[in-house]
Formats: C-alpha cells, structure tokens, sequence
C-alpha cells in the first residue's frame, strides 16, 4: 500500500483512493486526422517502461477527482515527487543526479 | 499425577494451575504457561512428528518459530489445524493435539522405508530424472503416488466456524520484538513522548530474558527486570503492547503486517471474539528488535528425537521449568553452549562433557564451565549418534592438527545440545528492501544500507548479550523518536552482571571420519535435505544459491529455512570453492512465519465479501417473487415469475403483455452523468460519435462512446436539458469506466474545455413503462407535462413533476414500444413506482426483469455493449455509421476508425440468423462456419452474440457477428454444436416491426 | 547421461558420485551465430529448438541473474489452451502438444499434470463468455467443456456452489487437458537439453549494450562478461523487455506490472485440478508438495520491484476463501512477486522488430508459462529462419499499427 502525495489536496493519502493513469506527458495529436499510422500507433500503445524513474499519471478518484503527475521510482516504487497536471516533465536527469548526492 | 520431567520449582509456568491435554489420544498434564512442546517434554516425550521424505523420527529441535519438525494438528472439526509448530502452541486445558505424516502411528510409521532404501536413491532432484516412461505414466500412476505420500497434515474438512478482523494502526515507533533489544528501545522511545507500538510473537514480552539464568540488570533477575520494563511500558498510555502478535511482513513506505492471535491460547474464548488480528501498520519508525536464531550443527543423525539447539534447552529448563533430559552432552562452537550447560546442570541434569568444536576453550564460557566442574573438550565434534526413537548416546571424534578427524569415545546421553552460533533474523529488514552486508568476521548477513525509515538493534543487528542490546536498543529508540520528531536521548544502560554473551559460531557440516555414503547428516530437517544433497546440486551444475535451494528444496519447508539456509549456503560455498558472498542469498520473503489466510481476509467474507448495490424497488421486486441476477455490484430483478413458471414462461408472458399493454421495468442502474458546462456540447462532440452541437434542449439522442482504439466502449440515450447541460446515460457496468474516461480527457487532453461532470446514478431512480399503454398510464400521474403524441415524441425530454415528485420524463424505447423512462430522486422511487403500478393496473400492467428487456431490444436488433460487442467491434461492424457525425474533425477514436485493419471488407459484421427451424434456439456463444461440418483449423466465420426464443416472431432469433455478414444475407451458413450444425440462414438483425412504426405513436 | 531409474540406482550405489553438470558453464565466445537475451524458460526452449530442429548449435544464452529466475520460476505453473481466439488457439495448442511428451522429449520429467483447468463462472455474462469459449475451442479440436454446478464440484469437492454466496457459481468451463507442470524442471531441462547440443549458456551475464552497424543491423551486444559479436539477438527478456530493446533503440508497446502469487503450507491432497475465478480474481491448485499454489492479479501500477502491495494477496485471499471455505485456516507460507510484460492487447509479440538481426518474444503478461514450449518452438524458427513461423504470423509488433489485434483481454468485456 503506497503513500501517495496528492499535489491538489497536499496530502499524503493511501494508494487505494488513487487510480494509476499510465505515463505522463504523452500529448494527444493536435490533429490526429494528420498523424501517420506508425505514429498514432506510438501514442496508442508504445511506452517508455523504464527500469528507474518514471513519469506517470495518477489520479486522485477518492479524493479531488484531479488528475496529477508523478515520478516514481520503478524498482523501490518511491515517488521522488508528484506535480499538477499541466506543470511542465521534470527534468530526469537532474531529479536522479538529485537522489544520488542524497545517499 | 506431576510431570516426570518437570524441575521443582522455577520457571514462568503456573504451578497453580493444572492442565491437561492430549497428544496422539493420550493424555498428560501441564501448566498454564507452557507450550505443548514444553509440557511434552515434561512428560518425556521427544518424538513429536516425521520428516517429510524419509519419515524420520523427529523430535523438538527448538523451542521457538524456527521449529523444523514439531508440526502437529491441533483442534477438532471446523477448528482442527494442521501444521502448527509445537513450540508455539499454547496449552490450554482441554487442548487436543496430533502428530501428522505418520502411519498408522508416530512410533511405527511405514513411511519409514524411505530411509532404508539405498542411500543415495532418494537424493536430490531424484524426481526429475525418472518416471518418466511410459509417458502418462506420471500423471496416472507416480504422481498420485507421491501426492498422497507428499504434504505433511491432514487439511481442514470442515469450513472454518472463527472469525478474523483488522485494523489499522499508526504510531511514531514500531518496535518489533520485546527481547532486551526491543524493550529498551520502546523505553527509550515511549519515553521521549513518542506513540510506540511495541509487537512480540510470544505470549510473555522479554525475548530470551525470559530463558535467563544468572545473569542480573540493575540487580534483578533478567527476567524480572523484563517484568517490571514491561509492567512500566504498559503504564504509559503511549504505548500499545501487541503480544502473540507476528509481524509477518515490511512493505513499501514503512507499512507493516502483524497478525496477533487471540483465541488460539483460550480453553473456551467467547464466541464475539476474532480469532486473529491483522494490525496493519503505518509507522513514521520503525525499530527491528528481532534477535538472532541459534544454528544446528551438521553431523550424521543430527535429527534424532533428544538432539536439539542448546539454546532451546535453556529456555525449556529456565522458562518452563522443565529438564528436557537426564544426561546431556554438548556440542557448542559459541560461548553460549556453555551458558546452556551450566543452566542444565544447575537444573540437576548430568552434563556428560562439553564438546567444543573450536580449537580453543578458554573463553569466558569455557572458564565459568570448568570453575562449575564440567568437562570441556576442545577441538572434539559429534559424529553420531545412537538410537532411533530418541538418543542413547553420541560418539565424539577429535580433530587433528590436519583437520582429519580421529575416533573418539562414545558417551552414553539422552540429549545432545547444539551450539553451532547465531544467525541474526533479518528477514525484516531484507523485506523492507534494506541492503545486507556480510559481516566477515562472524560470517553471517547484517542489516547494511537501510531502504526505508528503520534501523536494527540487539541481535538481528549483530550485537549480542543483554547489556550491549540493551545499550543498541536504547539508542535505537531515541533516534527513532528523534526522527519521529521527539526531542529523545538514549538512557543509560543498566548494571548487568553475570551474563555470558554470544561468540564464536560455526558454519557448513561437520567434519567426522565416517563413511559420507552410509551416514545422513541433515541441513534442512523437514524437507530431509542433507549435507550431500547440496554437494550432489553443485556436482550437477546447480552454481545459483537458488538453483541449489530449488533442487534440494533447502529452506523451503514451512520454517523456511530459519535454521537451514545458512547452513546450505555455507556448504554449498565450500562445494563451490567461493565464500559465501560470492554464492549469494536467497531472498527473504514474507510471511517471517505462517499467516492464516482467514486472517488477510478478515470481514471480508460471505455478503460482506463485496458491497451489494440495490435499486430502489429491490425490496418490491423481492416481495413479488422476482429472481436477481448479478450484474456487477448490481442486483437486478432477472424475471418475475409465477407460481409454477419456469424462466422460460415467465419471460415469455413479460414479453406478450408489454407488447400488448404495459410493462414496468426498473432501469436504475443505468449509469448517469450530468455533463454540465458553457463546453458541454463541444465536449459531447469530443467524447462521443455523434453529433450533439444541433441537439435541441428538450430532444434525445442514441450516443455512442469508442475508446481511442476505434472499438465501441458504451452507449446510452442522452438528453439535452439545457444548452449548457446534457443527462447522459451509460450502461451499467460501464458507469465508472465512462466516468473517469471522460474525466481523463476533460482534465488532460481538453483543457480548454469549460465542463463540469457528476455521476447521479445513484441520485436517480429510472422506472421504464414500455408498452402501447404506456402513454395512458403516465396520463394521470404526471404535472405540468403534456406527454401527447404531439407535445412529446419520441426521443424526447421534458422536466416536470409526476406523483408530487419533480421528475426528468424522457420518452425512449429500448422495447421498440411506446415507452417512457421516468427518473426521479432516488428516495421517491419505490413511492412513485408503486403509484405506476397501481395506475398501471387498469391496463394489465406487467412488472418485468432484464431477461425480457433483453429479448425485446433484441427482437428490435438493438445491441447491448459487452453483449453484442467484445472490444474489437467498431460502429461500422454494427452497422451504426449512422451515428457518428461525419461532419465532425474529430473525436475519440475517430483516427483509429481508419487503421488498415478496421477498414477491411472481411470484418465481423452484426448480423441476424435465423435457425430452419424455428423451434431451434441457438446458444450464444456458439460459433458460425460456411460449412456444416468445417475442417478442424478452419476459423470461424463469427459467433452468435444474443440467441432468445421471440414471443413476437413467434420463432428462435439470434444475432451473430460474422465475417463479412451484410454480404451474406440470404446466405446459408451453419452453427456446429456437439451433436450436428444448425443451419441458419443469414438476415437483417431486426425481427420485428422493422419500420419502427409502434414507436411512434 | 540418460536420466533413467536404472541410472539413479546406479549412481546411488556409486555415491552420486558420478553425476555430471546437467549442463556446462563456459565463458561467452567472442562471437556467436545467434544470441538469445534472457534465460527463463521461453529463451532456454527457443535456444533448444534453434539446436535442435535448426542444426544452430553455435549459439548462446545469456541471462543475466540465474537460468528461470524470472517469471519461470515465479509462476503458478498453469497450462491451458482453451483461449478465444484461432491465432491464441493455434498457439497455446501447439504448445499443449508439446507438453504433453516434453519429459520424454527432454529426458526429464517436468511433471507436466493434465489435472483439468476449470475456470468458474459467476453471473449470465461469464456464461456467455464461456460457452463462447467452449465452442470456439470445440472448433479447432481443442478439448473445452461446460460443466453445471454439481459437475463442477463433483471434479473439484471442496468447491462452493451454494446459491445464497455473494457471486454464486452458475456454471464452470474445463479443460481436462489443462494442468500444471513442474516450473524449475521447464527451465532445467531445456538448459540440459540446448547444452548438450552445443549451446553455451551464460549466467551472471547482464547485457549492456546492443551494436548496430552501418546499415543499421545489429552486429553483436556487451555484456558484463565482455563483449559479443552476433548477426542474430532473440531477446526473450520478459518484464525486462523494454530495457533490452530500448538498448537498439526501439520502443516496445508494453508496460510491466507485478503480479503476485503465493503458496500455502503443504497438506495432503485436497484440490485435484486447478480453478480459476476471473470474475473475483483468484486461481488455485495444489502441487505435488503438497503446498496450495494460488495466483493473485497485478498491482495498479507498473514496477520492476518483484513485490507487491498487502491488499492485493489480502484480497485474493478473500476471493479463496469464498470459493473453497475449507481452506480458511490454511496459512500462507510465502508470498513474491514478479515482474509481467502486459501488451495493450494482452497477446504476446513473437517476431521480427524493424531492427535487421533483432527477433523480440515478449508480452505474455500473466499467462506466459504455458507456451514455454510452443513459444521457444515458434521463436526459434522466426530468429533461425530470419521469418515468423506460421503459428506466430499473427503476433506481430505491427498490429499495433494496423489494428489488427488479438484481443484475448476485450473479450472478457463486462457486460450490460
């Protein structure tokens, strides 16, 4: 049972008032009626399912009903921060450089 | 009668209070306070159960969780219990008790012929390299065989009559284990004003205080000391103290499983109490005060009945009063044997010699057993014993300079102590994702880098004796406290005198001169795995810790390995030639110990297993005979039949007289959302296929929802209320999918959308009246709404109020008759269909379930999603082009619609099919083929989808996805079924009035 | 050596002295004709039959913990192949037939048990789906029954089918030829079986890196055992597919979920099949051991942590505890987790990527043990013969593009 940081309500709730939303910042197209087939297949289906930090959607359904992002650890599962939706993709690379000099 | 083995005095058991219990259909006494293991042992008795493979003779190996063999059954009927370590069974007065995996009897167990086959024949893995021919064989033959030999206790036969319950708990400090370690860190914690919960598997807080002879704090006895401690935590209303409570399991972010047992311990609990606890715990800190377990020694017959960890000697003779023999020897590689010896002979046991398997005996404990006139002898190890049923004696060998070993006398005994060192308990801490570190110099696994907010003290942490606990567990909870936010010092540390502390220990077999072929010396008791069995896994190629636990079955018995696993890893490295860092670890898995499952599902049970969602005519439906059926949470009135009708009658009359009158029909589970907002429209555009933009305030429309695959996800009739609101409707199982799909994409992708949406499923009771009457029994009841043909056709929507409640009217059909779904407050509803009812009783009105609502949409052709369609069925396939709006740029899975595959000319198209014969009911689910009896391999065209018998037709209907299916009409095709195909011929999915005309009247 | 009974005698009586390695250890080769990433079950068999039936025998494994120490050695051993549709139906089959003489095949007994499989339905909705399932199975001469109540519970006593439980069983499709197998044995013996043929496999050996060359090809990979030289890469990663991939560069339509699973102590038999509950989310059986194996459903979210959530095992226990009231007081013994490779459409992708040289089987989420050897069979001949065999023509990476899924998840759709 996660401890999941709503940014909406600024609480730490359990992860059971929480929907997982799969990854983050992947935008619909604009116009999908002018997007290829390969890559609407790429915003359909294919995910980065990385081994470490992971972007990711989460909503909060038994709470503000907000939808938020999150970026979480995929092998500890420990969220390193979570955000509003519309705020911009942390930057990775410095959020693990961040986790590393805090060992 | 007393106990023959029990001391005179001493010890934490009651004298006062008498019990008595039976083992095997015999009858013995006891006191209150002791486990069965130890008021077996007063009465003399060892052998207690069989190994697993070979059916040894076993005895109590300790005195504690890591028990290998003392599984017995325990309890009768409902309540009888398999497995249970009999050192952790609580005797009560009355208690009755069973060896297992014996027959017929523990002394004589046929079973037994397992370990007079030749040596080596049984060995490990042997299983995977025979019975293999003929093939089947294994199935027919070998496997029931090994089955009924296999499994260790009978399984329950009867549903289990207790109860189980949970709770969830947070506290600052959770300290696990109320040995010295646990105790002062809880002091030093709860002192600092911090809410601890401190949580012990044993009956009695203090750990191995408890076991203590000699050793004093602050003068007192260590177990008195551990009294008044725990008398002080008790008084602090800070404190929660959970005895009998396992914590079984460290999750992510400091959530702890603890499982405490209530009643097992109770002649006769009361019958409201749980029989189990699970505490669920967010700690803010956690102290891991789980101490160590003392290892076995590996030399041939290490398993006799009378061979046993010295440690647990100590505490059957110091805890239970109790001399768990006459004449012992002891074999020790750690200061702690001797502490051992020196109790029992305290106790008056003969203590034969010391064998001391170091080098070296001159230790502190050493000295004290020789000041105390006990033989000590250095450099001597154990490499037998005699006797079957129990020990007779043991025979010592001497190592060399060279390490050979050298026969040596063979002493008669009736116990022989193990004292092979410690191995610290941190499954905890491994579970909690912590990293481990070997430590080199006692070659045992340490608590390393710490994942989560815990930190170890006292023997889990490496650190033995009572003042060093003491002092770590201090420490321990202030800086728990401290990080907990309390202002905390650790307190200093009690006097403590007299204690002989841990050192030294030993790893792998032992060495002895005898001929390895012919001798078995075990490292796994229970699952029988031996010194060769893991020499004979690295011989054959098995270099994983892993490989060589899963081949052997090495620690994985129901103990888990606690006393195994470091054993096998020491000899599998020596086989390897790697230290032991090197061969690795295998993971520590939850439970620490075995977990009821009654006890994870707690209340969850029976009704109460999952929430039962009711509509607000249940309790009318239920008191005219209607039959529910599960649909989701949902309970839903299926048919409502009459004396002596089955479904099939009754469905059949529901049908006739809503086709003929009316019909009443509880639609409340329909899911609703209020779409609400300046957007609203646009967002309707957006999420569905259709086009709402032109939709007027007032008027209806069929809406169906794709998910961004393409593929049909719900549908429902929609009604604009206003041009800022829309009433959508979704199906029933789809409510919450709908819901949050539209929530999705309002909140992440259309943004710049102003829209506002609510679920009012539950706010509003629908009362569908369906039928050419409808209109006249809703005349009467309705205000301020003029329902005529003219003021209100079809696909239509009107406010107003019916019955003096405000209602939502909207005329819809889901029967193809004239029809009316009144919504109204969820509270009216049962009110206001009564008053339906009763009106509608002037026109025959007939109360229906969703099995006719079923037949009459489909006698209409109308789908039903998740009926009709599986998630691979676009609009097109159901022939609903017609509700997607063309004009429109975009919506949800507008893009997908235009994939190479969802264009084909061969999709699966909805279809009607009709049988030959027209008595001849298809089965939904059965498939189609072009042929009457397809080549096997050959795919199916399709599949029938919605199959009734049609009182309007007059005939079987049946509608079918098929490949290609609006071409084919006319055609004939065939459904096989086991005994022959059904030839069908291909039609419009429509079977009555196809032009609509009883609609719109 | 020849596992036989007359071989363990012999061997006993010598001391098991005489045992040799089941298979060898060697150190990676600088090149190889071929490279399968991952040594679980599906990989060993894919190296097995590339040995055998495609005379590869210059080929290595790879795996970078220890041989089935993924998903292999993880799952709740359960084999069917009473799936929906022709394509999953071909290849669970074609598997089924496998092991159904894959002891005899690989001189070791795996313990493959047609115990029967018989997946409970719980309301009008199951029903449909199931008897769906039976007559499509019936179809392509694939054994699926339908069973009442009382049938149910007369193949599988201590089941309970009383009317008045929360989600009464109406109704149970089986599989009599459906059953479990020994997981440990599945990986063991195809290991034996491919060394034997000559094929290195390699444990301890984590790859680092997949080479491309000029035109894009992969021309060999690194690992922390040095580095390789290959034409051919099978990665048969599972939960760690997307890692593996992402290192030439390609994007994978997966996500990886934990799924948990636990046993019970052992007791003598109770349960003489395996029963699956989807609609309450349980399965069980009983193993040889005795011990009662019983499968929970992933955790909401994706993770590599091979560990899971309290309250999802808590409410599979729930889930068993209403099917088989007897086992209430059994006690969970140990409870882990994997890591399952979940496609969006729940089919796994066996075949060529748009890497020249790179051959991915992957994506069999909860359900891959089953066509362990179907699956190495199939994707042996797609990486030896550069081309997906027929049975797994179907299960490409590009349905993803062209829609054309196999959607064994849609048709479980909850109805009404």
């Amino acid at each position: 049972m996660l401890l999941i940081r709503c940014p909406v309500c600024e609480m730490d709730r359990p992860e059971l008032e929480f929907r997982y939303g799969g990854e983050a910042h992947i935008a619909r197209p604009l116009d999908p009626s002018k997007v290829s087939d390969e890559e609407w297949a790429d915003f359909l289906y294919f995910r980065t399912n990385p081994k470490g930090l992971h972007v990711e959607r989460w909503r909060h359904t038994a709470g503000c009903g907000r939808f938020f992002n999150a970026v979480r650890h995929t092998v500890t599962d420990r969220f390193v921060t979570t955000y509003k939706s519309g705020e911009p993709r942390p930057d990775l690379e410095a959020l693990a450089r961040k986790l590393e000099s805090a060992r | 009668m007393n106990a023959p083995f029990r001391t005179e005095a001493g010890g934490r058991v009651d004298r006062a209070r008498p019990l008595s219990f039976t083992f095997d259909g015999k009858s013995y006494p006891g006191f209150e306070g002791d486990t069965l293991a130890s008021a077996l042992l007063a009465n003399g008795v060892h052998l207690v159960g069989r190994s697993f493979k070979y059916h040894r003779p076993r005895g109590l190996l300790s005195a504690g969780a890591e028990e290998p063999n003392a599984l017995v059954g325990v309890g009768r009927g409902g309540r009888y219990t398999p497995n249970l370590r009999a050192t952790q069974v609580e005797l009560f007065d009355g208690l009755v008790a069973e060896s297992q995996n014996r027959w017929p009897s523990l002394g004589f167990d046929v079973g037994e012929v397992n370990d007079l086959a030749p040596a080596g024949l049984l060995s490990a893995g042997f299983y995977y390299k025979t019975f293999m021919a003929p093939a089947g064989a294994w199935k027919s033959v070998f496997e029931p065989i090994i089955r009924k030999t296999a499994g260790l206790g009978v399984a329950p036969q009867e549903p289990d009559p207790d109860h189980y319950t949970h709770r969830h708990a947070f506290c600052d400090v959770l300290v696990v284990g109320a040995g010295a370690a646990g105790l002062a860190a809880a002091l030093a914690a709860a002192g600092a004003g911090a809410r601890v919960i401190l949580a012990d598997e044993q009956a009695e807080l203090g750990g191995g205080l408890l076991s203590e002879r000699g050793a004093t704090i602050d003068g007192v006895e260590a177990s008195a000391w551990a009294e008044r401690t725990v008398a002080a935590l008790r008084a602090n209303p800070n404190v929660t103290l959970l005895t009998r409570a396992q914590c079984f399991g460290y999750y992510a972010q400091n959530f702890l499983g603890i499982v405490e047992r209530l009643t097992d311990h109770a002649s006769s609990p009361h019958p409201d109490l749980p029989r189990e606890r699970m505490w669920k715990v967010r700690a803010k800190q956690v102290v891991l005060a789980t101490g160590a377990i003392e290892r076995p020694f590996c030399f041939p017959d290490n398993d006799r009945p009378g061979v046993m960890l010295a440690s647990a000697a100590r505490t059957y003779v110091n805890r239970y009063g109790v001399r768990p023999g006459s004449r012992a020897l002891v074999f020790t590689a750690d200061e702690s044997g001797y502490a051992a010896a020196l109790d029992l002979a305290s106790a008056g046991l003969a203590v034969v010699c010391i064998a001391e398997l170091r080098a070296q005996a001159d230790g502190p404990g050493a000295r004290a057993a020789r000041a105390a006139g006990l033989a000590v002898h250095p450099s001597t190890v154990v490499t037998g014993v005699s006797g079957r049923l129990r020990v007779t004696g043991a025979t010592l060998g001497a190592i060399g300079p060279d390490g050979r070993v050298t026969p040596g006398q063979t002493v008669a005994c009736d116990l022989v102590l193990m004292a092979g060192g410690w191995t610290p308990a941190v499954h905890l801490f491994s579970q909690s994702r912590g990293k481990l570190r070997f430590d080199e110099e006692r070659q045992v696994y340490l608590p390393g880098v710490s994942a989560q907010d815990e930190r170890s003290a006292g023997a889990c942490n490496g650190t033995f004796g009572i003042a060093a606990s003491l002092a770590e567990g201090f420490a321990a909870g202030a800086d728990a406290a401290t990080k907990a936010g309390f202002a905390a010092t650790a307190p200093a540390t009690p006097d403590v005198k007299g204690e002989i502390v841990p050192a030294g220990g030993f790893h792998g077999a032992v060495p002895h001169h005898r001929d390895p072929q012919k001798v078995k010396a075990f490292v796994d008791f229970q699952n029988d795995v031996t010194a060769k069995d893991i020499k004979l896994a690295v011989r054959e190629g098995m270099r994983s810790i892993e490989h060589v636990k899963r081949y052997t079955t090495n620690g994985m018995a129901t103990d888990q390995g606690k006393t195994s696993n470091m054993q096998g890893l020491a000899i599998a490295s020596d086989a390897l030639g790697k230290p032991m860092p090197q061969v690795g670890l295998t993971t520590f898995r939850p439970p620490y110990t075995p977990v009821t499952f009654g006890a994870f599902a707690g209340h969850s049970r029976g009704l109460a297993f999952d929430p039962i969602r009711r509509t607000p005519t249940h309790d009318w439906a239920a008191a005219q005979g209607a039959v529910f059926e599960d649909v989701g949470m949902w309970k839903r009135a299926w048919f409502f039949p009459r004396r002596g009708e089955d479904m099939h009658a009754a469905v059949e009359r529901e049908c006739r007289q809503v086709r003929a009158s009316v019909g009443i029909f509880d639609g409340s589970t329909l899911g609703k959302i209020e779409v609400v907002g300046p957007d609203a429209a646009e967002f309707m555009n957006r999420l569905y296929t259709n086009p709402w933009s032109k939709l007027e305030p007032g008027r209806c429309r069929y809406g169906l929802m794709l998910n961004e695959a393409g593929f049909v996800m719900d549908d429902g009739v929609i009604g604009r209320l206003a041009a800022d609101r829309f009433h959508v409707t979704t199906t029933t199982g789809g409510a919450p999918r709908v819901l949050a799909h539209m929530e999705d994409y309002l909140q992440t992708e259309f943004t710049d959308l102003k829209v506002w949406l609510t679920s009012t499923t539950e706010q509003w009771a629908v009362i569908a009246v369906q039928g050419p009457n409808a209109r006249k029994v809703l005349e009467p009841l309705v205000e301020g709404i003029d329902i005529s043909a003219a003021a209100m056709p079809h696909m239509s929507l009107r406010e107003g109020r019916i019955c003096g409640v405000p209602t939502r009217l909207f005329r819809v059909s889901f029967t193809g008759e004239l029809g009316f779904e009144v919504n109204v407050p969820a509270d009216y509803g049962q009110a206001v269909w009564e008053a339906v009812w009763a009106e509608g009783q002037k026109h025959d009105m007939v109360a229906y379930g969703t099995e006719s609502m079923h037949v009459l949409r489909a006698e209409k052709g109308y789908i039903i999603v998740g009926q009709e369609t599986d998630g691979t069925v676009t609009p097109n396939d159901l022939g609903l082009d017609w509700a997607i709006g063309k004009a429109k740029p975009d919506f949800v899975g507008k893009r997908s619609l235009t994939r190479p595959d969802l264009v084909k000319a061969d999709r699966k198209q909805l279809v009607g099919l009709l049988t030959e014969d027209p008595a001849v009911l298809l089965e939904e689910g059965a498939q189609v083929a072009a042929v009457a009896t397809p080549v096997r391999g050959t795919p199916a065209l399709g599949h029938v989808t919605s199959a009734y018998r049609s009182p309007a037709a007059g005939r079987s209907i049946a509608m079918a996805l098929v490949a290609g299916g609006r071409a084919r009409k006319g055609q004939t095709l065939y459904v096989p079924m086991a005994n022959g195909a059904i030839a069908v011929t291909v039609t419009d999915p429509i079977f009555f009035d196809p032009k609509g005309e009883r609609l719109d009247v | 050596m020849k596992f036989s009974a007359l071989t363990i005698l012999r061997q006993a009586l010598a001391g098991n002295l005489g045992w040799p390695e089941q298979w060898r250890s060697p150190e990676p080769k600088p090149a190889y004709d071929a490279v399968i990433v991952g040594g679980g079950g599906h990989g060993l068999a894919t190296a097995y039959y590339m040995a055998k039936e495609h005379g590869m025998r210059n080929i290595a494994v790879v795996e970078r913990g220890w041989l089935g120490g993924g998903n292999t050695g993880r799952n709740t051993t359960i084999i069917r192949s009473n799936y929906l549709w022709e394509e999953s139906e071909g290849l669970y089959e074609h598997a089924l037939k496998l092991w159904e003489g894959l002891s005899q095949e690989l001189n070791y007994n795996v313990m493959y048990s047609a115990r029967g499989v018989m997946m409970l339905a719980h309301n009008v909705h199951d029903v449909q789906v199931f008897k769906r399932h039976v007559h499509a199975n019936r179809l392509q001469g694939i054994d699926n029954e339908w069973l009442t109540p009382e049938q149910a519970k007369a193949f599988c006593p201590i089941l309970n089918i009383e009317k008045g439980i929360r989600y009464p069983i109406v109704g149970a499709a089986l599989q009599r030829r459906g059953g479990t197998a020994r997981h440990d044995a599945v990986a063991w013996g195809y290991a034996r079986g491919a060394s034997a043929l000559g094929v290195d496999i390699i444990q301890n050996c984590e790859v680092t890196g997949i080479d491309r060359d000029a035109s894009g090809a992969v021309s060999g990979l690194r690992t922390t055992k040095g580095d390789i030289r290959t034409r051919r890469i099978g990665v048969v990663a599972a939960g760690h597919t997307s890692v593996v991939m992402a290192m030439a560069g390609v994007r994978m339509p997966l996500e990886s979920y934990p799924l948990q699973a636990l046993v019970s102590e052992p007791v003598k038999p109770i349960m003489p099949c395996v029963v699956m509950s989807n609609t309450i989310h349980a399965y069980m059986s009983q193993s040889d051991k005795g011990e009662l194996v019983i499968g929970a459903g992933t955790d909401a979210y994706t993770s590599y942590s091979q560990t899971g959530g309290l309250h999802i095992a808590s409410h599979t226990l729930d889930a068993i505890c209403e099917l088989f009231p007897v086992v209430r007081r059994m006690r969970m013994l140990r409870n882990w987790g994997g890591i399952v490779d979940v496609t969006p459409d729940r089919s796994p992708i066996i075949g060529n990527t748009p890497v020249p040289g790179l051959f991915v089987n992957c994506g069999w989420g909860t359900g891959g043990f089953k066509a362990t050897p179907g699956s190495g069979h199939v994707f042996a001949h797609t990486v030896a013969r550069g081309e997906p065999h027929p049975i797994n023509a179907a299960f490409t990476l590009d349905r993803f593009r062209t829609g054309r899924l196999i959607d064994e998840a849609a048709a479980a759709a909850v109805a009404h």
